[in-house]
């Protein structure tokens, strides 16, 4: 039988556990309101731009002086995935979810004997794949100093894709975040970011038919828009995984709260089973020692 | 009064403004233009300086950095890299946005080996950054190239 001391010891290691993960999940429900902000003010901006982007791109179309990454380079040889998690675990399945996401396109990538190269934002996406994939990644994008993302993390990502895009290291590339559904539900989701995909106008909107001048040229601003259009998908994809990760974080923490206090009541219950169990045995004890006089 | 149109300045990490104007000045990239309700629809790109907005409450001025705008005859949508209304900008804003663009140019400048197309696309953003600083009334640092 465990003895009390022992007992009282756990009861209160599990108290201390359980305040410890209450807390996290209040600071994850604080961050995440932020971060769902953030989220929520980008929009506007991602929204516009696909916009322009779309109806510049049904412009252009497939002509054969669209730039690369609109057209793509022509050939589907080399992949590169670009797969963000979060710089902590302790946050459910979120960076394993992912993770797995990615290994599967990577899995069957290899099959079908292309090359595949990884980068990978956030270093628990990166524990995970170094195991299976050590060989493949390319690059590690180091988020732990950040404490908000700002547009200039996209870009300096965006920068370091494009940059391995204009020196030919690779024809198609893909991200890999977790989209926030809501607390309980984060999905990992993958998205084309090379060459660009873009939701064409509808044919009956009015911005999709209306025939637009543009200063400098199409092309010119086509050029200079396309790597914007990058980084802003990664922006968008930065703060859709910000707000998962407290998310999840948030959902995990509170179910381990709420299991620690399972816990505090099971071995409540058997800490006082077990005192009335050692009193019961002294009354014998002493019962039993006055009967024999 | 004339005719109302739309106005929006949106940076990627959030929305500046929304409102009526009815006319508003932009930097475009081959030159200032000033739109109008019912403009003749125009994709641009936008080169730094300063947006004039007159809205119903008079006259706002917003600092852009580049980016581009799209004008409709119902409105205008300016999507800027990165912009500030004239009373957020103080001198640490513009002494960084400065130290990017020539750091930019250092870049290039190294990377193209002084070719003439790069590097003056590199200096011109450098000068119109000087000179939308020194527009708004901040002394723009000199960089030490």
């Amino acid at each position: 039988m465990a003895n009390l001391k022992d007992l009282k010891n756990r009861i209160s290691s599990v108290k201390n556990t359980r305040k410890i993960t209450k807390a996290m999940q209040m600071v994850a429900a604080a961050k995440l309101r932020r971060a769902q902000e953030a989220a929520e003010n980008a929009r506007p901006y991602a929204e516009q731009f696909n916009g322009v982007m779309g109806q510049l791109a049904s412009s252009v179309g497939d002509s054969p002086t669209a730039p690369l990454l609109l057209r793509g380079t022509g050939q589907e040889q080399t992949y590169l995935l670009v797969v963000m998690t979060a710089e902590k675990g302790l946050c459910g399945g979120f960076n394993t979810n992912i993770a797995k996401k990615a290994s599967a396109r990577i899995r069957q990538l290899v099959s079908e004997g292309k090359t595949v190269k990884i980068i990978t934002v956030g270093k628990k996406g990166r524990a995970v794949l170094r195991r299976t994939y050590g060989d493949m990644l390319i690059d590690h994008v180091d988020m732990t100093d950040v404490k908000r993302v700002g547009y200039g993390d996209a870009q300096g990502i965006a920068k370091n894709v494009l940059d391995r895009f204009d020196g030919g290291e690779f024809d198609v590339a893909y991200i890999y975040y977790g989209e926030f559904e809501n607390v309980m539900t984060q999905i990992p989701t993958e998205q084309q970011i090379i060459p660009a995909t873009f939701d064409r106008p509808e044919g009956d909107s009015a911005a999709g038919n209306t025939l637009f001048d543009y200063e400098p040229s199409e092309e010119a601003i086509l050029a200079d828009l396309l790597p914007r259009g990058v980084a802003t998908q990664i922006f968008a994809a930065l703060l859709e995984n910000g707000a998962s990760e407290q998310g999840a974080r948030m959902s995990a923490m509170d179910s381990a709260t709420r299991n620690a206090d399972d816990m505090v009541e099971n071995l409540n219950r058997e800490y006082n089973r077990t005192r009335q169990a050692v009193i019961t045995n002294e009354l014998i004890e002493i019962i039993s020692g006055a009967e024999a006089l | 009064m004339a005719d109302m149109m739309q106005f929006d300045l949106v940076s990627p990490e959030r929305r500046i403004a929304s409102y009526k104007a009815s006319a508003v000045k932009l930097p475009g990239a081959e030159g200032d233009l000033t739109a109008m309700a019912n403009h003749a629809p125009l994709i641009t790109t936008l080169r730094p300086g300063v947006l004039h907005v007159e809205g119903e409450q008079g006259t706002d001025e917003y600092v852009v950095t580049g980016g581009f705008a799209q004008i409709t005859p119902e409105g205008i949508s300016v999507l800027a890299e990165e912009s500030y209304h004239r009373d957020e900008m103080s001198q640490e804003i513009l002494d960084r946005m400065i130290d990017e663009v020539a750091e930019k140019q250092r870049k290039s400048i190294e990377a193209s080996h002084n070719q003439p197309g790069p590097t003056d696309d590199a200096a011109k953003l450098l000068s119109d950054m000087m000179a939308m600083g020194s527009h708004i009334g901040l002394s723009p640092k000199q960089p030490n190239l």
